[in-house]
């Protein structure tokens, strides 16, 4: 699983500051289980948002957003809604939010942090696109993580390796910032990498307490009987 | 006068690359560093080049300053968080040095000790942030400084050849208003490219110095067109170099002694100097190697 929390509200307007129909997209995941993204609080934040003066031209629940096929195939089904929007809010985890972001050649923005549980075992996890930074950066970089997409987590963009669109470290990779850098021009947002977001904080990637009070924790947690017998 | 002064007298500038050795034995960057005392405006010292261990930047500026050369320190982010880097800059600046040049760095993967961890905390916009806020006297927390070292000189590198370029334009823009008061480029083979790489930047108010990279051979003109980023060498200056190292075999296999290779290298080295100097505010030499040619291309060049 990948515990998530919603980003401030304050900090999802900033986001949608120019754009003024908003789709929104919700897993059913491990967000929904997280108190974020579930039907309620879903509910909740369109709320929020049309109480902001922005019109929510629909909302799609998605099993599981990671999975890009799944969640393209859901948003077939909103066509119509996805289309007359300016941008995608999702609320799910940055694999989610990235999931979105290959399916639409729209701007897409997360809703949430992921953050960083810290052993967590036996639960199975298939991609690497969300690092649980816990500071979402996916607005400014149009959809694609710069942590997990380059080689070296460049914030600030490219260095001077690329070849040919290759990363230096494997030229069977795609740089990651070209990725970026050609996402956000086809969507005529190129000028937002003159933008110098704050530092990365390493203290967003520390185990949060508050996620750890589950049942599952409990079991984590539990001392383990001991065996030896009374003397 | 120093490397900052060289830049502000507005006089075309020279600055030329020495590289540390793997080992204890300095007496080889010393004796490069000594052939170009008063020929260049500064030197520019590489920090792990091509991540290969071996002697730091900041130790061998020390020792040039010592002996009244103008170093300029390369720092990269592949090996120290961001605790280490802003101490390094304090440390350079109790040293004498006053020159910084702040590059991400290559990944660890390419050099000599793949296995190891890379860092990069921070990149190249980020740590001239951090050395502007020192410069300002205070660190990346927000803490003050007791003594800022105010007269740090900032410089950055930007890749001309980039495809697309936009992308380094664009960082190259931040990386100015982060602090950054000069610019190296990457090599540079073509003037007209660069010219119209020029135009496109005229809007930035810093020094921009060209890269010239010396060309050993056609085959290493090959291998850089091949593998290394950012890089293009034309056609005919492959022709050129085949064609003196052809006149070099046919000359020794008549057993005279003879190196067309060496002198078209210097020739295309100061002919590049020529070509490239109107278009920015000077030229920054990467000899790899080859320094002991520099003084031989820099009077070919006139200068």
């Amino acid at each position: 699983m990948i515990a998530s929390e919603r980003k401030p509200t304050e900090e999802i307007l900033g986001y949608l500051e120019a754009e003024k129909k908003v789709f929104v997209v919700a897993c059913d995941g491990c967000s929904a289980g997280c108190g974020v993204s579930d039907p309620e609080h879903t509910a909740e934040m369109v709320k929020e948002l049309e109480a902001n003066g922005k019109s929510v031209t629909g909302t799609a629940r998605v099993e599981m957003t990671c999975n890009r096929g799944l969640t393209a195939l859901v948003l077939t089904q909103h066509l119509a809604d996805v289309d007359s929007a300016d941008g995608i809010l999702v609320l799910a985890c940055g694999a989610g939010v990235q999931s979105v972001a290959a399916a639409v050649e729209k701007p897409v923005h997360p809703g949430t942090n992921s953050v960083y549980v810290g052993g967590f075992q036996g639960l199975w996890r298939s991609e690497p696109r969300c690092a649980e930074c816990g500071n979402c950066m996916l607005d400014y970089t149009g959809g694609i993580c710069p942590y997990t997409a380059c080689s070296k987590s460049l914030l600030y963009g490219s260095c001077g390796g690329p070849k040919d669109g290759k990363c230096e470290v494997d030229d069977s990779v795609e740089c990651g910032w070209m990725r970026i850098y050609e996402r956000l021009a086809a969507l005529g947002r190129a000028d937002r990498l003159q933008e110098m977001p704050p530092l990365r904080n390493f203290q967003n990637m520390l185990p949060v307490g508050d996620k750890r009070r589950g049942s599952l924790w409990a079991l984590e947690l539990a001392e383990p009987e001991k065996a030896e017998g009374k003397d | 006068m120093t490397f900052r002064e060289a830049l502000e007298s507005q006089d075309s500038t020279i600055t030329c690359e020495v590289a540390p050795p793997k080992g204890v034995n300095m007496e080889h960057v010393l004796e490069e560093a000594e052939l170009l005392r008063g020929r260049v405006a500064g030197l520019n010292v590489t920090d792990l080049q091509a991540a290969s261990m071996r002697v730091s930047s900041l130790a061998t500026c020390t020792l040039l300053e010592q002996k009244g050369l103008e170093p300029i320190l390369q720092m990269v982010c592949r090996d120290r968080n961001r605790l280490a880097l802003q101490s390094e800059l304090l440390s350079a600046y109790v040293l004498g040095i006053r020159n910084v040049l702040c590059l991400t760095g290559d990944h660890v993967v390419l050099g000599d000790h793949p296995e190891s961890k890379p860092v990069f905390d921070l990149d190249s916009v980020s740590l001239l942030q951090a050395a502007q806020g020192l410069i300002e006297g205070r660190d990346l927390s927000g803490n003050e400084l007791a003594g800022p070292p105010e007269d740090l000189f900032l410089g950055a590198i930007v890749t001309p050849r980039a495809d697309p370029v936009e992308p380094q334009i664009y960082k190259l823009h931040n990386k100015v208003r982060a602090g950054a008061r000069f610019i190296q480029t990457q090599a540079m083979y073509d003037a007209d490219t660069f010219a119209k790489f020029m135009e496109r930047v005229a809007d930035v108010d810093v020094p921009i110095l060209a890269g010239i990279v010396l060309l050993k051979s056609a085959g290493m003109a090959r291998y850089m067109n091949a593998n290394v980023a950012g890089v293009f060498v034309p056609d005919s200056l492959i022709r050129e170099m085949s064609a003196a190292g052809e006149k070099d075999r046919s000359a020794r296999a008549e057993g005279k002694k003879a190196d067309f290779r060496t002198k078209t290298s210097i020739e295309i080295a100061a002919r590049l100097i020529r070509d490239l100097r109107p278009h920015c505010a000077g030229v920054h030499l990467m000899p790899l190697g080859w320094g002991h040619h520099v003084p031989a291309v820099l009077e070919a060049a006139g200068l």
